[in-house]
């Protein structure tokens, strides 16, 4: 982890934690663990006939941030993310929700958390087909026994809110994909959750729409604020959106940083062929791509040490040289060369630094 | 791996072991029915062989017997005795049918006989007529709303009206039981496995025991009337809606189920409030289903004392009145069909919008408005006009001496035709497979039996299809089982062979199949009894007459699914064969049929079951098997004869069910579609 990114990280305290949790289809899964045994190994499971949809899951999701989780079909995303809502029960571990461990709520906890905490986005949208629009934006209200004026009140808000005012009282198949979505987004909303799941949100959806609702979905986390566990497939959805991202395969998660770490640093060849096509100007930083400050050297101006280098390119190669980076206090803690900044938009960042 | 399979497969020529012992086998049964001295040779060897032995029979039929009258005699319940139980459900029945009784076909009466005052007129005609077409506007439109309007019109002009308002009460009363009840066995089967696990077997005969069955304990116990013949039709139409609700809950997707769960719902909402919701337009299709079979039995529970339309066809039959008969079997059709089509439109009807507004419960319920609007002017208008309130006698129209004459006129003209197709079948195909089945010895239909069982389906199935065969020669039912056999095959045969041509032609022709698919809509909708009136018309009795109407109602599925299997062959195939070259003829005889093979099975399987169904029925006319063996027990109100005799067919209908839904799905399997 790059020092100044991790700092900035511990400042905010942490929402949803999984501690070595795993998933084990089969019967007699629990057996396994009975013994106190932390791992069992692979050829363990085989022996036992047993399936591991997620292993020894460990994640710490921060209060506000977006973390991805992205992994191919079959990689167990899907089953961690129900792990982490207890919608699949863990066969052992610990998910942690503001420091409670999540599998010792008893049902009527659970039902409380849910009610209250928790909101969730699917990727077929689950609307039910036989309310309408302000009948599904309303329904976890409805649930709880919220008043009817009361509930329609703030249902109508969040309708407003993702856009989709005036069709409070279509039914879900008249609508289009996108918009079947943003009714599904506004009823996660609708009950002003803490965390927000959301499960592959936009992958049922055509590209141009898909990227439509990106942008959508980042304007509502500016104006929110959430905790996002957000599940994808897609490399560059996670890369786009994610604070940080963990990516799994069959059932472990091999490598969890922001998306410039794992640019920079993939730890197995597995996520180099993910990071391979991705255009580095938009994910490293003037942080990752400075030089150590040279002494007396010849700087013409200055840019953000966080600035991504896709917006900083012109400048920098519109300098005489190369241009001071600052930190945040606007102290200069390097210096970006124009040769750097045109490596990384031909695609040779490879180059030893 | 690839080694053993080259050596697998340059041995091209070695035998397959089945089809040889399946060929000697049967090559052995034919001999011995040809060969008279073999099968006297065998029968002095072994005579219990051919005739099972009287010392050896399970005397289940006085055990049954002896049983219903212990639970009407002697069973204490505790607080109550069986017969105080039988007693208060009967007398928990009688109040709702007799008002919706009073209320669509008697009027409210006081007192009885000569003393009886009415004191407050059935609904009007018109104003049924109205509601009728009221619903189907608000269900579907205009076109639906018309079509129920002039089913509804041809009862009252045809003078059924009376007697289609009894089997109307009659299922208006029994639908609402057997869906509350079906909604909530499903519901305890959707939620434990093992309670599913166990009704599974009892569904399952439910299903395929014969329509009469039903009657003869229900008679036994609840008496004569039509109390006895709703319990009947509840019991008969509640499985489907059972085994609809375990589905439909089943097929919510997950994705909503855990939506649900995530929005906190406690066990008891998420049932309520998300997964019956989400599966309602499958419910609904149970409920039709429920509306249909009711109909179905409440026509038939007329031998028990239903009354309505049921009665005057049984009772038109009976005297051979062909033109009434008919006409009250019309009523019948098109009471099935508006029924059916205004079940369905409400099934398909997408849900509507609430209206907010506080406009007042009439602005609100604009249709139930006009309803009552029209019941309550059709009642005064009544008073002044009594036209308005039932249809006066002398509009009424009757169509019977026109299918007298129509009948006399065929009968006239084509008796030697008629006559000559019915003698040629029966001499060159009914009779010789009726006695090639009678002369076979049980042990080596069993035997058979079993050895299908294990080639299709391994040694589970190899026990379960004997023993359900063996049933039949434990309780002594062995010959008239084979003249069930012998029917039903010869039915199921003759119905396939006509349903597949026309399946193959529908299929294939876009035309034709706008017309195929609503006459067997149509047919599928019609209670099995209407089936019998124009057999018995062109045929009188006898088996050949039996067979007729077998055929005529068990031909649907033989076509449904020919159309079925042949549409599911992915287009894709049909696109890559044509680029190969394929004339359409080769591609319908190496593509589509090979890869519709699996489901025409499964309709051959649907055939045999609803010739079965019907069989029983046709005890009618005259047949001389199970179905008359039920019939009789049915007259005698012998409930030992009845149940083991109808659990006879029950068994028939599993065994042929199971070994061809397991032909079914090992091609299935084998071509991948599984």
């Amino acid at each position: 982890m790059t020092s100044a990114s991790a700092s900035a990280d511990h400042e905010r305290p942490v929402k949803l934690a999984c501690r070595n949790v795993w998933k084990l289809f089969g019967a007699g899964a629990e057996r396994l663990f009975a013994d106190g045994a932390a791992a069992p190994s692979a050829e363990a499971l085989a022996r036992a006939g047993l399936i591991a949809a997620v292993r020894e899951a460990d994640l710490a999701v921060r209060e506000g941030e977006i973390f991805v989780i992205m992994g191919l079909s079959g990689s167990g995303k899907s089953t961690l993310v129900r792990c982490m809502s207890r919608l699949i029960e863990p066969t052992a571990g610990a998910v942690l929700f503001e420091g409670q461990d999540l599998l010792k709520a008893s049902e009527a906890e659970l039902i409380a958390l849910r009610r209250h905490k928790m909101g969730m986005v699917f990727q077929h949208f689950a609307l039910l087909p036989h309310l309408t629009v302000l009948g599904n934006v309303a329904f976890p209200l409805e649930i709880q026994g919220v008043r009817r004026a009361e509930r329609e009140r703030r249902a109508r808000a969040m309708i407003e809110l993702v856009g989709l005012g005036g069709r409070e009282s279509y039914y879900p198949r008249q609508l289009s994909g996108g918009q079947q979505q943003r009714v599904g987004i506004a009823r996660s909303l609708a009950v002003e959750p803490e965390v927000w799941f959301l499960d592959e949100p936009f992958s049922a959806l055509d590209p141009l729409i898909r990227r439509e609702m990106q942008d959508e979905f980042l304007r509502l986390q500016r104006l929110l604020r959430k905790t996002i566990v957000f599940i994808t497939h897609d490399f560059d959805e996670a890369i786009r959106l994610a604070d940080r991202i963990a990516i799994m395969k069959d059932g472990a998660i091999i490598q969890s940083g922001t998306p410039e770490e794992l640019v920079m640093q993939p730890a197995t060849d597995y996520v180099a062929e993910f990071t391979r096509e991705v255009s580095r100007a938009k994910v490293l930083s003037a942080r990752s791509a400075m030089e150590p400050p040279v002494p007396g050297a010849r700087l013409s101006g200055s840019v953000p040490a966080d600035a991504k280098i896709q917006d900083l390119a012109r400048r920098v190669i519109a300098s005489d040289g190369a241009v001071a980076v600052v930190d945040a206090d606007g102290r200069p803690i390097g210096q970006l060369t124009r040769d750097a900044v045109l490596d990384i938009l031909a695609g040779q960042s490879d180059r030893p630094a | 791996m690839s080694a053993t399979a080259g050596i697998a497969g340059a041995q091209p020529a070695r035998l397959q072991p089945w089809p040889v012992l399946w060929a000697v086998l049967l090559g052995a049964t034919f001999l011995l029915f040809f060969s008279e001295g073999l099968h006297d040779a065998l029968e002095g060897l072994a005579p219990w062989a051919f005739e099972y032995p009287r010392a050896w029979v399970i005397p289940l039929r006085d055990w049954v017997s002896g049983f219903m009258q212990w639970l009407i005699n002697d069973f204490d319940l505790g607080l109550f005795t069986f017969k105080e139980f039988t007693r208060s459900i009967s007398w928990l029945l009688t109040w709702p049918f007799a008002f919706a009784n009073s209320l669509l076909a008697e009027g409210f009466i006081h007192g009885r006989g000569d003393k009886a005052v009415l004191l407050w007129p059935r609904l009007s005609w018109l104003a049924v007529i109205a509601i009728a077409v009221l619903m189907g506007f608000y269900a579907q439109g205009w076109r639906l709303a018309l079509l129920v309007g002039a089913c509804f019109a041809y009862l009252a002009v045809f003078g059924q009206w009376t007697s289609a308002m009894v089997t109307l009460s009659s299922i208006a009363i029994a639908v609402p039981f057997g869906v509350v009840g079906g909604l909530l066995l499903g519901i305890a089967g959707f939620r434990s496995a093992r309670v599913e696990r166990a009704m599974a077997p009892v569904l399952d005969l439910m299903q395929t025991v014969p329509i009469f069955a039903y009657l003869i304990p229900a008679l036994y116990l609840f008496g004569f009337g039509p109390v006895a013949s709703m319990i009947a039709t509840i019991i008969y139409a509640t499985p489907p809606m059972v085994r609809m609700t375990i589905l439909a809950l089943r097929q919510v997707p997950d994705e909503i189920v855990d939506f649900g769960r995530m929005a906190g719902c406690s066990r008891r909402q998420l049932l309520w409030k998300v997964r019956i919701p989400a599966a309602r337009q499958s419910l609904m299709v149970g409920v039709n289903q429920v509306i249909m079979l009711s109909l179905n039995m409440v026509i038939i529970a007329s031998m028990i004392g239903a009354g309505g339309l049921g009665y005057d066809v049984l009772t038109a039959l009976r005297r051979l009145d062909i033109g009434a008969g008919l006409e009250a079997g019309i009523g019948i059709v098109v009471l099935a069909i508006a029924l059916d089509r205004l079940s369905q439109a409400f099934a398909a009807r997408p849900p509507e919008q609430q209206r907010e507004d506080s406009a007042g419960l009439l602005r609100r319920h604009p249709y139930l408005a006009a309803g009552l609007a029209a019941a309550a002017v059709t009642w005064i208008g009544g008073l002044v006009l009594p036209a308005l309130g039932s249809y006066p006698e002398s509009l009424t129209l009757t169509t019977a001496p026109f299918w007298d004459g129509l009948v006399s006129w065929i009968n006239i003209n084509f008796f030697d035709a008629l006559e000559a197709i019915k003698t040629f079948l029966l001499l060159n195909l009914m009779i010789p497979v009726k006695r090639f089945l009678l002369t076979l010895p049980w042990p080596l239909v069993v035997g058979l039996v079993a050895l299908a069982g294990y080639q299709l389906g391994g040694l589970r199935l190899a026990a379960l299809t004997a023993a359900l065969v063996l049933f039949l020669a434990v309780t002594r039912q062995w010959e008239n089982a084979m003249e069930t056999v012998y029917l039903c095959g010869v039915s199921a045969l003759i119905a396939s062979l006509i349903g597949w041509p026309i399946g193959i032609w529908a299929a294939r022709k876009a035309r034709v199949n706008a017309v195929v698919q609503p006459v067997i809509d149509t047919l599928q909708t019609l209670p099995a009894f209407v089936y019998l009136i124009p057999a018995v018309m062109l045929f009188r009795v006898g088996d050949f007459t039996a067979m007729i109407a077998v055929v005529a109602y068990a031909v649907v599925p033989a076509i449904r699914y020919t159309i079925l299997g042949i549409q599911r062959v992915p287009p894709t195939l049909i696109e890559a064969a044509t680029a190969q070259g394929c004339t359409r003829r080769q591609i319908l005889w190496r593509v589509q049929l090979p890869l519709a093979l699996p489901e025409i099975l499964l309709g051959v399987n649907q055939t045999i079951m609803m010739a079965l169904s019907m069989l029983v029925i046709t005890a009618l006319v005259g047949t001389r098997d199970l179905g008359q063996e039920v019939y009789i027990a049915l007259t005698k109100a012998d409930t030992g004869r009845g149940i083991v005799a109808g659990l006879c067919v029950a068994f028939i209908a599993i065994t042929a069910d199971r070994l061809i839904g397991a032909w079914s799905g090992r091609l299935k399997t084998r071509l991948g579609l599984a």
